[in-house]
């Protein structure tokens, strides 16, 4: 708003980070690439070895827009609920969207079984998880906004977010109880998330969704600026609260929904960057947050995947298992540090 | 009254306020009429449950009126667009969530979003606007502070020049003095006084202040037994308006001194 310049600075400053973390990022894997030979391959010129240019462009390329399309669209989404519910603890799970996906795909994985052999194999194909997922997200959603359209409350409507959360995770432990362990076990691999598995088609229909997600966030930064001041304010200030809310909530919806289908259901990123952001930047204002924890989220990502991919082994760790090691500890330093959230 | 006065920034018509349950109206007060001038500073008194608060939501448009006519700058409340009633009426309100990260710059910055564009950025004229109303009310030296950092009575202050910043001709607040000491309480009804002298706005406020906003405002509003008495404090204090405000067995009213006491 009015050190608007001062920040335009660390926002560029984070832009160079995500460019430099993307190429780290690509250059490190299990197969060792100089990073002359990486650059060579995506700028289109003579690469040494044609096995490199085919890894890098095909595998680790997708592999890199998938982290940074995750953790910038997690990161925003987290953000949008944070002030939405005027809550510092709110994050795209508090819808229990991605407890509607997970549901979604407990039911194929699970309910597979039911169906025989034979179908179970037509059944368990990429696409229908993605499907899956993205009607368990929707269902919750409808959910939500019909919620949203009956309660004047916005706390209620976080609570009710909280209550499918639950429910959806009690069917699924049903679900699991009856299931086969081999099932089963497919359900917990993807529920482990996954940035890899993306053909260039896939990712294609993933930034669709995100860029959408992105457009409709940044069209609301002014009216999250006056939500800073309550409900009341901002209605005062002449923002349309519920066309506001609505926009907001499908904003969220579409950004955690298609990346919980692609990548599984990633914890943490988008309660996590907000908050470490705002230790980066000490502004409120929106236009300042809003490009910052998009690239915050982007640089954590890629790192995450980094260390998921543990350089130089043929060992990758499941990527919701890095996030929550590095997310958790930080969210607890940053109650203790500062005994007090500030959103 | 004057009826037609080019000064009026409100004026009610035989309002009635309430709440409404499902088609029920409940009514709380009813044939209201007051008139708010061009640089008048005016309370509403009450008991608590007399009717206070509703009457300023219905005033600035949050809630429905049951009966009556509202009207801002001689147009219907009603028929003023949302978006347009922000350039009409700014409000200060109390127990609000407001995000304590924003900086006092920022906070009042956000009064001028019914005129900035898109995205809420500020030009000349927004930053000169916002810079007057900081120092109207004396807050430059904590402009850079977070609002986490301020005292009740700071911020007070703060709200007070987002709603200067608003530009609008009429400002309601919701009880501004609670949670202040007697200093304080005193300090943000002068401040509106001069305010309201200096800019030329009207303002409205809701108080239990009775002692102070006689002697502070050009008129009051008082709602006692579902009606709203209505006129300047010599006038009431004439009329015995305020002698059964309270019952009677604990405080009452001095007309020599003009203010409560303990019996």
């Amino acid at each position: 708003m009015l050190n608007q310049k001062k920040y335009t600075f660390s926002i560029l400053l984070l832009f160079l980070a995500v460019v430099l973390t993307g190429l780290l990022n690509i250059s490190l894997g299990s197969v060792s690439i100089p990073i002359s030979e990486v650059t060579s391959s995506l700028l289109g010129f003579e690469v040494e070895k044609e096995t490199w240019r085919y890894i890098v462009l095909n595998y680790r390329l997708p592999k890199a827009i998938t982290a940074i399309i995750t953790g910038s669209g997690l990161a925003v989404s987290g953000l949008l609920m944070q002030t939405l519910f005027r809550n510092p603890l709110a994050g795209p799970y508090v819808l229990g969207l991605s407890s509607g996906a997970s549901l979604g795909v407990a039911i194929v994985f699970m309910g597979a079984s039911v169906f025989g052999a034979s179908f179970a194999a037509t059944l368990l194909s990429k696409w229908s998880l993605v499907i899956a997922s993205s009607l368990g997200s929707l269902l919750v959603l409808f959910a939500v906004i019909l919620a949203s359209i009956r309660l004047r409350d916005t706390m209620a409507i976080l609570i009710i977010g909280l209550m499918f959360a639950s429910l959806t995770a009690a069917i699924v432990s049903v679900l699991a109880y009856f299931s086969p362990a081999s099932q089963l076990q497919q359900y917990v691999f993807w529920s482990y998330g996954s940035l890899g598995d993306l053909s260039w088609d896939e990712v294609m229909i993933l930034s669709l969704f995100w860029i959408v997600g992105l457009l409709i966030s940044i069209g609301s930064i002014k009216n999250l600026n006056s939500l800073l001041l309550g409900e009341q304010y901002a209605r005062s200030l002449g923002t349309n609260i519920k066309r506001n809310r609505f926009a907001i909530i499908i904003a969220t919806s579409l950004l955690a929904g298609s990346i919980t289908a692609f990548a599984g259901p990633i914890a943490f990123v988008g309660l996590a960057v907000p908050h470490l952001i705002r230790q980066i930047i000490p502004s409120a204002n929106h236009i300042t947050l809003v490009p910052a924890v998009i690239f915050g989220g982007a640089i954590l990502m890629l790192l995450c995947d980094i260390i998921a991919q543990l350089p130089g082994s043929e060992f990758s760790l499941p990527i919701n298992a890095i996030t929550s090691i590095i997310g958790a500890p930080v969210v607890i330093w940053l109650l203790v540090r500062k005994r007090k959230f500030n959103f | 009254m004057h009826t037609n006065n080019s000064n009026s920034v409100l004026k009610t018509d035989n309002l009635s306020i309430g709440y409404r349950k499902k088609s029920k109206a409940q009514i709380i007060a009813s044939g209201i009429n007051i008139e708010v001038n061009a640089g008048e500073l005016v309370a509403v008194i009450g008991v608590n449950g007399a009717g206070k608060s509703t009457l300023l939501k219905t005033l600035s448009g949050i809630a429905q009126s049951i009966d009556g006519q509202v009207f801002i700058d001689s147009d219907k409340l009603e028929k003023i667009e949302a978006d347009n009633l922000s350039k009409h009426i700014s409000l200060v309100l109390t127990e609000q969530m407001i995000s304590k990260n924003l900086s006092v710059l920022e906070l009042v910055a956000l009064g001028r979003q019914p005129y900035t564009n898109w995205i809420g950025s500020l030009t000349k004229n927004d930053l000169k606007k916002i810079m007057h109303s900081i120092r109207l009310v004396n807050i430059e030296e904590i402009k850079n502070k977070k609002c986490h950092e301020l005292s009740d009575g700071q911020f007070q202050k703060v709200l007070i020049a987002r709603a200067l910043a608003q530009d609008t001709s009429m400002i309601i607040l919701d009880e501004p003095t609670t949670h202040l000491d007697l200093y304080h309480k005193a300090y943000v009804l002068k401040l509106l006084q001069k305010l309201s002298k200096e800019t030329g706005k009207a303002i409205l406020f809701a108080s239990h202040e009775i002692n102070l906003a006689l002697q502070l405002c050009d008129k009051l509003v008082i709602l006692k037994d579902d009606k709203a008495l209505f006129g300047t404090p010599a006038d009431l204090i004439n009329d015995n308006a305020l002698d059964d405000l309270f019952p009677e067995n604990l405080i009452q009213f001095d007309k020599k001194t003009s203010s409560f006491k303990i019996k």
